[in-house]
């Protein structure tokens, strides 16, 4: 399935730069980049995660006129909170086992520049399970396609999942940690 | 400046901090620029209240953004082929993380020399947050 494609721009790429903590002129002045082996500004290495901004559906972003779990004058909108972590998946409550994020792996064919217009298409990967100190973790991979308008591969990003038995709190270190 | 394979060997290391005394400001700053605004990361009521978390805690992927900075200030801009990481431990603000690349292999490949590295981050208390790896494209 192909989501909303991702419009990638030199403000969004200094803005997460920003983020995370990464000064390097590369990420934000376009005449410092123009000078050097890549002849333009690039995105950091881990940008295109960003592309969630450009996904209607995104679960970890509060949609107008919805509620939202998160605290307003109650600790939480919604009467059983939505899953509290990983971005991985929409389904399960919080309080008895919930999604996390284990893993995160970039190729990448080609960089990521200001301009580019990428298409995500996500299908989902293996599947496999481990008994943890939590109890049972079901892990679940996607592989995320981000390719140009000329169907070019850009970066291929494989994210690994994690379902807890347990309630988040209670897998607050090591394997099956809340990220 | 990129890295040249004349300047490393298999086992050499590098090392910084990537972040003294993460914020809580910080991670509102990572939730807003990534589009992931999970309220575990930046809703304190939230993450303690219904959640039973001792305080918010950093997205994976913001540690995962802080190590990578490492990566690319060792190998060079445009450089990496790939990059891989997995979240162990959870970042809590006030958290100083220092990161380390290690040099497992340098190979030659059809575009020229390519270094494998392991990576690694810590916290201050030696407790590793992240663990992975990565490969670039490095000068002759």
């Amino acid at each position: 399935m192909a989501d909303q494609t991702f419009p990638v721009e030199a403000g969004h790429i200094m803005l997460f730069a920003r983020s995370v903590g990464d000064p390097n002129p590369i990420y934000a002045d376009a005449a410092y980049a123009a000078g050097t082996e890549t002849e333009g500004i690039i995105a950091p290495p881990t940008f295109v995660q960003a592309s969630a901004q450009f996904n209607p559906d995104y679960f970890l972003r509060p949609k107008i006129g919805q509620p939202w779990f998160g605290s307003g004058r109650e600790p939480t909108g919604l009467v059983r909170p939505a899953p509290t972590a990983g971005g991985e998946s929409a389904s399960g409550g919080a309080r008895a086992g919930v999604g996390l994020h284990a893993e995160q792996h970039y190729e990448y064919h080609r960089a990521v520049r200001p301009g580019d217009v990428l298409t995500p298409t996500t299908a989902p990967g293996k599947t496999w399970e481990r008994t943890g100190r939590s109890g049972l973790l079901q892990f679940s991979e996607s592989v995320t396609e981000y390719r140009d308008p000329n169907g070019e591969l850009v970066v291929t990003a494989r994210s690994v999942g994690v379902m807890t038995s347990a309630p988040p709190a209670a897998a607050k270190d090591g394997e099956g940690a809340a990220q | 400046m990129s890295l040249s394979k004349a300047a490393i060997n298999v086992g050499d290391s590098h090392s910084a901090v990537v972040v003294d005394n993460l914020t809580r400001t910080q991670i509102v700053q990572y939730a807003g620029a990534s589009g992931d605004y999970n309220p575990l990361h930046t809703d304190e009521i939230y993450a303690t209240k219904v959640a039973g978390f001792p305080t918010v805690f950093a997205h994976g992927m913001l540690t995962m953004g802080l190590t990578a900075r490492l990566v690319t200030d060792w190998v060079g801009d445009g450089r990496l082929l790939s990059l891989g990481s997995r979240f162990e431990r959870q970042v809590w603000p006030g958290d100083t993380l220092t990161a380390t690349a290690t040099v497992d292999a340098i190979e030659d490949g059809d575009g020229g020399p390519v270094v494998q590295l392991s990576i690694q981050t810590v916290n201050q208390s030696g407790d590793r947050v992240l663990s992975g790896t990565a490969s670039a494209r490095i000068d002759p």
